[in-house]
């Protein structure tokens, strides 16, 4: 918000204390003046700064930070080309040169697995049979739910969905990489990584019919799911807000001194939203354990990337905000594990936020209110679902493992659909919400007005209710 | 012709304050005889120290909380004391810091967010309303979002339209949240623990112009356990033939009107609201059901407004006890001029609450007169 100045005359007198850049400078310079040890030690002043950039802020975070220690020399002794800046030392040159808009090369994509599912090194994160067998399976369950559900929107037994389909491996994988401890902050297409939680196939359709069995109790659009149990915060429809949100909850893991960090999903269209900005800047500068994951997927309902941002995607963003950063390829099981998991161990050991990129590929509609084929070539839709779909990919690795059959996938696609179809048929039986809940959970406890009105409306049904032949009370 | 009647209202107004903070100065010492006093700004504090003391989950964040002590020095002293995991200064984005609360909200600590101004809040109104206010109803009660959001609210002096506007009807018509103002000290100390305390989020409304004066306090209102319940009106001063329903520094107003009043022989009853939201329906119909009358007073604007809200609450309730029409004074339908004269104007003022509470009881004389 804007510079807050001279509010009235008390706080003119308040702000006299206060001096401008010398306030900024007394809490930097403390880092500043170690810099300059270690300054002596190699001359790769920028480089150097960054590499032990952590502790020093740490020191500033923890530390009220006495004025009299602070001011630094404004210029380290010995090398006149070099300026002692709050933040930073930074190097004179003579070059008038500024710096590109885009890099030669954009940057690269974190792979393990190539398209016929053949590892194309050994730098990855070893994953044990049941583990990848689990992922496999949730993978082909996630992908049967979203096909059934989605069709059952069509035939108007819900009235949305969205579906995840070209991302279950991002869902999946990421999701296993973690642990129970983690929070989860969704956006709405990582219904995978609650189903890799726990979260059973009549839960979710529960919660798609808005039933009285639904945890939600039938207040929330179809899925939007959340699970306190299972560590899952509920879906927010509004874009990007749950960034922020994993911030502070990270932050609060980290006060509380917990072996556990948060991590939040969000698309390629929310990094334009101001939240996403704000949580990276402050997830910075709260150095909280917190993994930013980008699911750049093309498309942001109809707007492609090259409408949203003329940056190198997401991945290039962490390093103005000083936050470690790397770009995965999303329909790679085995990538994402990786990248997760070794992203996991420095947020939580290092105490700092990391940013993962993903690209992939919105293989289905936006949701349910979307036609994706009015403003998308279906060719492309097409290559994206035939030729890098992450299910066959990590298949192909299964069987080149020996841990998965022919047999079996027949087995898994057969009972997965039983399971996911008998979870609607029953959910759709089930009664909807008493009328009671509507007024349950506004506040902890119901206040008076709203008393009053559960009272006036009971009173109403009661006194004619042959125009409520459908409201349980 | 208007504008010399207008200058002359003015001048008289000016004078008529000068007499009546004299008058005011003598009745708060009348009411002193505890001889305990202590600024709104101090029963902020203490009441920020007292919860942060007793539960290690209460946090403030905020621009210059810290280092600076806040803006306004309502966070003085509690960096030295909680450290800087616990005060917490931050970035410049409202967004940011109101979202971050929210997630630590989430996750179970008690973050107090201070505003600047809850001008500035606007920027961060997404993560307040569509975050924090519907959690717990869209989560079937599985996330609370036990947060505070407080700063000062409405018009201070001479800071202009992005600085002064009153957020009390914004808030208060959102299910969720739980909206208070206070007066007084008494209201600061014990609204403000209540607020912390409270597993709801809580927009608190402070006023810049109330954090220097002092109130006095008795023994219990200074005893760390107080607390003051959230919904509930407090009648600051009892009468019988017109009700005046005020929040916030209005209050102060119109006590005042009611001194002035009372020299008329016209006996007012004060309602100081405290709580926006849950709105205390039953204690400002008791009232207006015992006094036939009623004026609403406060800053903000006037559609849509707190008058607006507890005119309709009354026409619901107690419209056949109603004598007179209902008087709704409020703010000018214009953003804040900065000019101090037209300032002056955009506001309420005592004589306009005078004015009001005579009409109500058909007492009025022509303007001219009254001024």
């Amino acid at each position: 918000m804007a510079l807050y100045l001279s509010k009235s005359r008390k706080v003119l007198a308040h702000l006299k204390p206060k001096m401008g850049v010398l306030g900024m400078m007394k809490n930097l310079s403390s880092c500043l003046s170690r810099k300059e040890a270690s300054l002596s030690g190699n001359g790769r002043i920028p480089h150097a700064f960054f590499c032990d950039r952590p502790t020093l802020f740490t020191c500033r975070r923890f530390e009220s930070v006495k004025a009299d220690v602070q001011l630094g020399s404004p210029r380290p002794a010995g090398d006149p080309q070099v300026l002692n800046f709050p933040g930073g030392i930074v190097k004179f040159t003579p070059e008038l040169k500024f710096l590109s808009d885009f890099p030669e090369e954009r940057i690269h994509c974190y792979r393990v697995l190539d398209e016929s599912g053949q590892p194309i090194s050994n730098n990855f994160v070893q994953i044990d049979k049941d583990v990848a067998v689990k992922m496999y399976k949730d993978m082909v369950t996630f992908q049967t739910m979203d096909t059934i559900f989605y069709e059952a929107q069509r035939q108007g037994r819900i009235s949305f969905y969205v579906t995840a389909n070209g991302e279950e491996a991002i869902n999946i994988a990421s999701a296993a990489a973690l642990r129970m401890d983690d929070f989860v902050f969704p956006q709405y297409r990582e219904a995978g990584v609650l189903l890799w939680r726990g979260f059973a196939l009549q839960e979710f359709a529960n919660q798609c019919f808005g039933n009285k069995v639904d945890n939600g109790k039938g207040r929330q659009m179809p899925a939007h799911y959340g699970s306190n149990k299972h560590n899952y915060f509920t879906v927010a429809s509004t874009v990007a807000t749950q960034i922020p949100h994993a911030v502070g909850a990270a932050y609060s893991l980290k006060m509380d001194g917990r072996d556990a960090c948060t991590i939040t999903y969000f698309g390629d269209g929310g990094t334009s939203t101001g939240d996403f900005h704000a949580a990276l800047n402050f997830a910075a500068v709260m150095e909280a354990p917190v993994i930013l994951f980008c699911r750049n997927n093309g498309w942001a309902i109809s707007t492609p990337v090259s409408d949203q941002f003329r940056s190198d995607g997401i991945v290039v963003r962490g390093q103005a905000y000083g936050v470690r950063s790397i770009r995965v390829d999303g329909n790679d099981a085995l990538a994402v594990f990786s990248a997760v998991h070794v992203a996991r161990k420095m947020a939580i050991s290092e105490s700092r936020p990391v940013l993962i990129e993903a690209l992939t590929y919105r293989a289905g509609h936006h949701s349910t209110s979307d036609d994706s084929s009015k403003y998308r070539p279906i060719e492309e839709i097409e290559w994206w679902r035939a030729a890098q779909d992450p299910i066959t990919r990590f298949r192909k690795w299964l069987e080149g493992e020996g841990w998965w059959t022919a047999q079996s996938e027949i087995e898994l696609r057969d009972h997965a659909r039983q399971e996911v179809l008998h979870a609607i048929q029953v959910a759709e039986k089930v009664d909807k919400p008493a009328i009671r809940e509507i007024f349950t959970d506004v506040y902890d406890v119901p206040p008076s007005n709203l008393r009053d009105q559960e009272k006036s409306l009971q009173e109403a049904i009661e006194r004619h209710p042959q125009d409520y032949p459908h409201f349980p009370l | 012709m208007l504008g010399v009647l207008r200058r002359k209202v003015a001048c008289k107004a000016n004078a008529a304050s000068a007499l009546e903070q004299g008058i005011r100065v003598v009745a708060s010492r009348a009411f002193s005889s505890s001889g305990k006093e202590m600024t709104v700004r101090d029963a902020l504090n203490s009441a920020l120290d007292e919860e942060m003391s007793a539960d290690p989950k209460v946090f403030i964040m905020g621009e210059e909380v810290g280092e600076y002590q806040g803006a306004y020095k309502i966070s003085k002293g509690l960096l030295d004391k909680y450290g800087p995991e616990r005060v917490v200064d931050t970035p410049i984005t409202e967004a940011g810091f109101a979202g971050i609360g929210v997630g630590a909200a989430y996750y179970g600590l008690r973050p107090v967010i201070e505003f600047m101004t809850f001008n500035f809040s606007m920027q961060a109104i997404d993560h307040i309303i569509n975050s924090a206010a519907k959690s717990n109803y869209m989560s079937a009660g599985q996330i609370s979002v036990p947060i505070v959001f407080r700063g000062p609210n409405g018009a201070a002096a001479g800071v202009g339209a992005q600085h002064s506007q009153c957020y009390a009807a914004w808030y208060g018509s959102c299910p969720g949240l739980k909206v208070l103002a206070p007066y007084s000290s008494e209201d600061a100390r014990g609204l403000l623990k209540a607020a912390i305390r409270d597993p709801d989020p809580v927009v608190f409304l402070e006023n810049e112009l109330l954090y220097g004066e002092s109130f006095p306090v008795s023994a219990e209102v200074l005893d760390s356990s107080f607390c003051l319940p959230i919904g509930k009106a407090k009648i600051e001063r009892e009468g019988k033939d017109v009700t005046i329903t005020a929040f916030s520094k209005m209050v102060g107003y119109a006590l005042q009107a009611a001194e002035i009043l009372a020299k008329d022989g016209i006996s007012a009853e004060v309602i100081n609201l405290r709580s926006i939201r849950p709105l205390d329906r039953s204690t400002i119909n008791a009232s207006v059901r015992k006094t036939n009358r009623l004026v609403t007073v406060e800053e903000g604007f006037p559609q849509h407004g707190v008058g607006a809200e507890i005119c309709a609450s009354v026409l619901e309730d107690s419209f056949e006890y109603l004598d007179a029409a209902v008087e709704r004074i409020a703010g000018a339908d214009v953003p804040m001029p900065y000019a101090a004269n037209l300032e002056r104007m955009a506001v309420p003022q005592v004589d306009d609450i005078v004015r009001a509470a005579k009409r109500a009881c058909y007492r009025s004389s022509s303007l001219a007169a009254t001024a």
